[in-house]
């Protein structure tokens, strides 16, 4: 009988039990020390008079500055567009049953990935010094319309041409990494319920595809936005063209350059966020649910909130 | 079934030679199936069972033999004296007169059970959506899952998703179902509500081919058991007299393995 009402004693001693996670006193320290030395790193950048915040703040929502923002998310859009539409074609020639048709693909990606993107620029800027003029025709037949190249391949276009035909390389694998990552049980049934090859593809393969080739490229498009300030090799006024436009003649370097980030940073923050989304959208089905919004996880935490505060 | 179709066979299977590389798979397979009949195909692992299924609706080329579906000639058509393999557009329609179920279920998942069902009703035979979705509840309602249309595959048991997967080849209205091992990747508990599904579609008079190991199954649904090894069709006939009274060596040392 005692026996008994010792265990059930233990019993609810254990129910008010709280479970305490092992202290780590070595990482808190380590964490003022790194907090403080940042404070101290910041301080002395913020407050160094040499920075001159008057001139960032100045230049911060200038109109030139503004231009050529809106100039490197207009690369990044056209150039991410072509090497997306690129890589897709360069994908399925790559894992076609034609062998000519693969290795041309393959040749294609051996190319714009083995050269430097800088030398690829230059090449299609340059492009008309070569190949004054371009038509369309037969070939060693008659031309039906024909063009200078320096028109048809203004700064603008050589920029694109030269940042998408490279980015369609890397796409290229992502895409076909996606496409193989996709079971081909699938293919199968598709084909059984008697869809084409096209449909099988665009409804069935690729949307599939997608949950793995999402997350690359999003990587893909931070890194060309910032891959675009390559352009001011080939004086395309994007944002740092600009930016270097304005302290060639003012010479404040620092402040301008910290404009310069500021605005890469608020951008590929965007471009996070929108990754995010993206991944959610195609990620249906893939699991048994989907990770919350951060919106979501907000009202969630204040429902939590309020249900603790009412007890 | 009803006794107004024609009596010609559905499956006509004529000396059907299939290789990978060296390795010939079939050698030879003559069976015929008529209207209304549920075909049982049994036989160990490897026998080619699976490659018969898959070249009756041309997922695999065959290398000699013909294999005729409804008087037609599955992906090819004769002519000069020569088995010319037909377009891809020809195949595709051939095929939509024959489902198919496949082991491992094979449903889209990034779609609902509803539209795994839809899909190829609206994409392949173009039919407008609301007809297709109301065909589609109609279809899931009689496998059982009406209130499961709105699910993805990942929430759905296995015993579920099978069953999505046989609305999902009705909606094609074939004329022919293929079963390749429905049950196979199931938990033991779920196998009793495909076979049962599978059975009411027997009832209804479908021409079922079902490549199966489930003998009680095929002795009560079945009204023609095959048995295969190592490529060739070692013995044919009713379920209770092949499994009650095997007439070959090989039939009875499989049968030992598995009743
Ligand atoms: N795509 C393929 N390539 C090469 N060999 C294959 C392929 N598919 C099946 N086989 C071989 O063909 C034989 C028969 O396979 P299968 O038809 O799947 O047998 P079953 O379904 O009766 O178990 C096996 O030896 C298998 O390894
Ligand atoms: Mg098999």
């Amino acid at each position: 009988m005692s026996q008994t009402l010792a265990q059930a004693d233990r019993g609810s001693a254990a129910e008010t039990l709280t479970a305490v996670p092992l202290r780590r006193p070595g990482l808190r320290v380590a964490a003022v020390v790194v907090l403080f030395l940042l404070v101290f790193l910041l301080e002395g950048w913020i407050t160094n008079p040499r920075m001159q915040w008057g001139t960032v703040g100045e230049f911060l929502f200038s109109p030139v500055i503004m231009e050529g923002l809106r100039t490197t998310l207009l690369l990044t859009v056209l150039a991410m567009a072509l090497g997306i539409v690129g890589g897709v074609v360069l994908a399925i020639l790559r894992m076609s049953k034609n062998p000519i048709l693969s290795q041309l693909s393959w040749c294609y990606i051996w190319v714009f990935r083995g050269t430097p993107l800088l030398v690829q620029l230059l090449f299609w800027y340059f492009l008309s010094a070569v190949v004054p003029t371009v038509g369309l025709g037969i070939p060693w037949g008659p031309t039906f319309v024909q063009a200078e190249t320096n028109t048809l391949i203004t700064q603008l276009t050589a920029a694109v041409l030269g940042l998408g035909l490279h980015e369609a390389a890397y796409m290229a694998e992502i895409v076909r990494a996606g496409i193989t990552s996709v079971d081909d049980g699938q293919n199968e049934a598709a084909q059984a319920l008697g869809m084409s090859r096209g449909q099988t593809l665009r409804r069935i393969v690729l949307p599939q595809a997608l949950r793995i080739i999402i997350p690359p490229t999003g990587n893909q498009a931070i890194s060309m936005l910032k891959t675009t300030s390559l352009v001011f090799a080939i004086a395309v006024p994007e944002l740092l063209t600009s930016i270097q436009g304005i302290y060639s003649r003012n010479f404040q370097q620092v402040p301008l350059l910290v404009v310069a980030c500021f605005w890469y940073l608020v951008a590929t923050s965007v471009l996070n966020v929108g990754q995010f989304y993206l991944e959610r959208r195609f990620g249906r089905g893939a699991g048994r649910g989907l990770p919350p919004t951060p919106l979501q996880r907000l009202r969630a935490a204040a429902r939590n909130h309020r249900e603790e505060t009412a007890r | 079934m009803t006794t107004t179709t024609t009596s010609a066979p559905v499956i006509r299977a004529e000396s059907v030679h299939k290789s990978f590389g060296r390795t010939e798979v079939l050698k030879g397979i003559d069976l015929t199936v008529s209207p209304g009949e549920v075909m049982c195909l049994v036989g160990p692992s490897g026998s080619g069972k699976s490659t018969f299924l898959r070249c009756i609706n041309h997922l695999e080329t065959i290398d000699r033999g013909r294999l005729y579906v409804r008087d037609e000639l599955v992906g090819y058509e004769e002519r000069d004296g020569k088995l010319h393999e037909l377009s891809e557009k020809a195949v595709a329609r051939r095929r939509q007169g024959i489902g198919m179920v496949f082991q491992r279920f094979n449903l889209f998942p990034h779609m609902t059970a509803l539209e795994n069902v839809t899909e190829a009703p609206v994409q392949v035979r173009r039919e407008p959506k609301e007809k297709a979705r109301a065909r589609g509840v109609e279809l899931l309602d009689r496998v059982g899952l009406a209130d499961k249309k709105g699910s993805y595959p990942a929430q759905l048991s296995g015993g579920q998703q099978q069953r999505v997967a046989i609305a999902r080849a009705l909606a094609m209205e074939p004329e022919l179902m293929l079963f390749d091992e429905p049950t196979s990747a199931l938990d033991p508990e779920l196998v009793g509500e495909v076979l049962e599904v599978m059975r009411a579609l027997a009832e209804d008079g479908m021409t079922m081919v079902v490549v199966t190991h489930e003998m009680g199954f095929a002795r009560e649904v079945g009204d023609s058991l095959v048995f295969m090894d190592d490529g060739v069709v070692v013995e044919t006939g009713r379920p209770a007299d092949v499994l009650g009274a095997p007439r070959h060596e090989r039939t009875r040392a499989f049968l030992s393995k598995v009743l």
